[in-house]
């Protein structure tokens, strides 16, 4: 129990708009242990940003709906948003998708940094602004940068101030929302590099690292999490959930990431055929059945999620029947 | 893949350079593209690959005739394109050689049905169907799109795949020589990418249509093209099959974005130092050592910038 930072049981949290309710985050059951990074892997729609957001801002139109969320020992869904602000860069943080916007261009990158501690009640003196460059050191900036303005930074660099931003008051837990998207790959890996190196520094104490790049969990995370449109697929070591996923969508979105070495012309790749359902006023059912070429009658109803072995689980009706169907080797 | 060698060129990209000016009164001078050359031939796909400000949009821009070049020459049936001034001759130019970009929604009116990129091309062009809806029909099922829940929908009902795809079916419809795909799928959700990969590879083969695939992903430009350019700093930095750049890199640029593309089942080493700023002081050195040697082929079908100068 204690060795968890987040633990996470049936939350639901849907959009409220006009015509209904949309089922972004949809019963979703997991838990984060110290030293942990998590990936959040899945495509747009899938509700992956909306957990974090869940968390983290939880501001209309989503809405809370039921479920529990644990952050060391504090009920985040049952907090008021002034007992909330207190966690904040403490406990909870985030590394924002659109970051590398978030600079004002006419202020020095120092004049923002001071801006923002100001704006959650941290003192400016002397020890921070070391700390700052120390941290700038780390991710191989030089305190010169304070003095610059944004658009003097690349992407990467941007990002890495973001990060040091983000990290400033060694948070237990922090959200990286798709922290390398909009990186060039060679600072791809670098900031992923980084956000493990924190890790093990133990700046952070935990992670969620949500991406559409399974390529890129498979370097950092610990252990991978797949969403489908809003529902929770699959949940499992890094290693096993890419050698023995269960899920006919993880193995669907395994088959169809290109690598270096593979060629139309000796081997073709196949995607997933459709669209993922529209979430408003989505009903029961497995919500990947209708792309999915495994589904049969009983996908009509939600599936449950099924413990396929420590710490490896699964929401699909055929898993056990599937089991090694799945994983054969065109 | 056929291997005979009587490939056809039908563009030729001679020492393109692109020089961009701004400001009046001390104007300042950035290179975008400097000497880039490079042929490309009927029905193959070339990927030009390379990190933010490499150039390689730049020179999408330059063939697309959206911006003209400092110096050099693109050569399409004999004639440079700089020479296609007047309306007439601009368009016929455009009837052949065609450009899809990244954000598909960028490129649909939101107001207009999506058969209007039909419409748009049957008025400006005499296409030489004489049924069109049936010419529509049957390059939506070319493209994998079911006609009946495709035409009349707006863009905002149908996904970023679909509408896609709906631009490589204009394209094939108009029949064009050369299509200028620039990061036509880094918008896409990896499921549906491949789709649309595997659909533009088929539509090369099947109508002789050459693709320059402009990309930042290797994994993709090794996965659909027969050639591939590397650029870096506005410079063509490495030029070649695609098998053999990818087996034998040489430029310390394309081996340094190797070392950093993601790749299921091969981990980054976590002992080595990995720094993206390292690149430059490793390709500095580089021209250092081989100064004087400039473009030169290293094998068959395979060259390397060796100096800069």
């Amino acid at each position: 129990m204690s060795e968890n930072i987040l633990e996470v049981k049936n939350l639901r949290a849907y959009y409220n708009i006009l015509k209904g309710q949309v089922k972004a985050v949809d019963d979703i059951t997991f838990n984060l242990k110290k030293g942990e990074i998590l990936g959040l892997a899945g495509e747009s729609g899938c509700g992956k940003s909306t957990l974090a957001s869940s968390f983290i801002s939880r501001k209309k139109p989503l809405e809370y709906v039921s479920g529990e969320v644990d952050l060391v020992g504090h009920e985040i869904m049952k907090m008021d948003e002034a007992e909330f602000k207190k966690l904040r860069l403490k406990t909870i943080s985030i590394i924002p998708q659109y970051a590398l916007d978030a600079f004002s261009p006419t202020k020095k990158i120092r004049t923002f940094i001071k801006d923002l501690a100001h704006q959650h009640g941290i003192k400016t003196d002397r020890a921070f602004m070391e700390k700052v460059e120390e941290r700038l050191d780390l991710v191989n900036l030089d305190k010169s940068v304070l003095n610059r303005y944004s658009i003097e930074l690349s992407g990467g660099m941007k990002q890495r101030v973001v990060m040091v931003i983000s990290t400033i008051l060694d948070p237990d837990f922090i959200i990286a929302d798709e922290i390398t998207s909009a990186l060039d790959v060679s600072s791809q890996r670098f900031v992923a590099t980084m956000l493990a190196n924190l890790r093990d520094l133990e700046i952070i104490k935990s992670a969620i690292f949500i991406t559409h790049d399974l390529s890129i969990l498979y370097q950092i995370a610990d252990r991978i999490m797949i969403m489908y449109a809003g529902n929770f697929a699959e949940i499992a070591p890094t290693d096993e959930i890419v050698a023995r996923p269960r899920h006919p969508y993880t193995r669907a979105l395994i088959n169809s990431l290109p690598k270096v070495g593979i060629q139309y012309h000796d081997k073709r790749l196949s995607g997933i055929e459709g669209t993922p359902p529209h979430l408003l006023n989505i009903g029961d059912g497995c919500r990947f059945r209708d792309r999915c070429p495994y589904a049969i009658e009983k996908c009509e109803e939600t599936p449950i999620r099924e413990k396929v072995a420590d710490n490896h689980y699964v929401s699909c009706w055929r898993w056990q029947e599937l089991g090694s169907d799945l994983n054969v080797e065109e | 893949m056929s291997k005979n060698n009587k490939n056809e060129v039908v563009m030729s990209v001679k020492n393109l350079t692109k020089i961009f000016k701004s400001g009046i009164f001390n104007p300042e001078y950035t290179t975008a593209v400097k000497d880039v050359s490079f042929d490309i031939e009927k029905g193959k796909i070339i990927s030009l690959i390379g990190e933010s400000g490499s150039g390689k949009t730049t020179v999408g821009k330059l063939i697309l005739k959206l911006i003209n070049p400092s110096s050099g020459q693109i050569i399409y049936k004999g004639q440079d394109i700089a020479e296609i001034t007047d309306k007439k001759d601009t368009q016929k130019y455009y009837r052949r050689v065609q450009g899809i970009f990244q954000d598909p929604f960028a490129t649909f009116n939101p107001l207009y049905r999506v058969d209007r990129v039909f419409d748009m091309i049957f008025d400006s062009y005499e296409l030489g169907f004489s049924d069109k809806d049936e010419a529509i029909r049957k390059v939506l099922h070319d493209v994998n799109l079911n006609p009946d829940r495709t035409l009349g929908k707006f863009p905002h009902q149908l996904s970023g795949g679909q509408l896609q795809r709906l631009l490589i079916a204009r394209a094939l419809l108009m029949d064009v020589d050369i299509l200028i795909a620039d990061e036509l799928i880094s918008m896409l959700d990896a499921s549906t990418r491949i789709g649309v990969l595997n659909l533009l590879v088929e539509s090369c083969k099947k109508n002789g249509m050459a693709v320059i695939f402009i990309t930042h992903d290797l994994n993709l430009g090794y996965y659909i093209s027969d050639q591939s350019l590397i650029m870096y700093k506005g410079r063509l930095v490495e030029r070649g099959a695609t098998k053999k750049i990818y087996e034998n890199s040489t430029h310390p640029y394309t081996k340094m974005l190797f070392e950093a593309v993601p790749e299921i089942g091969d981990r980054w080493d976590p002992e080595e130092e990995f720094l993206p700023e390292q690149v430059v002081g490793e390709v500095k050195d580089f021209y250092q050592n081989n100064q004087g040697r400039g473009f030169v082929e290293v094998e068959k079908g395979h060259s390397v910038l060796f100096s800069d100068e």
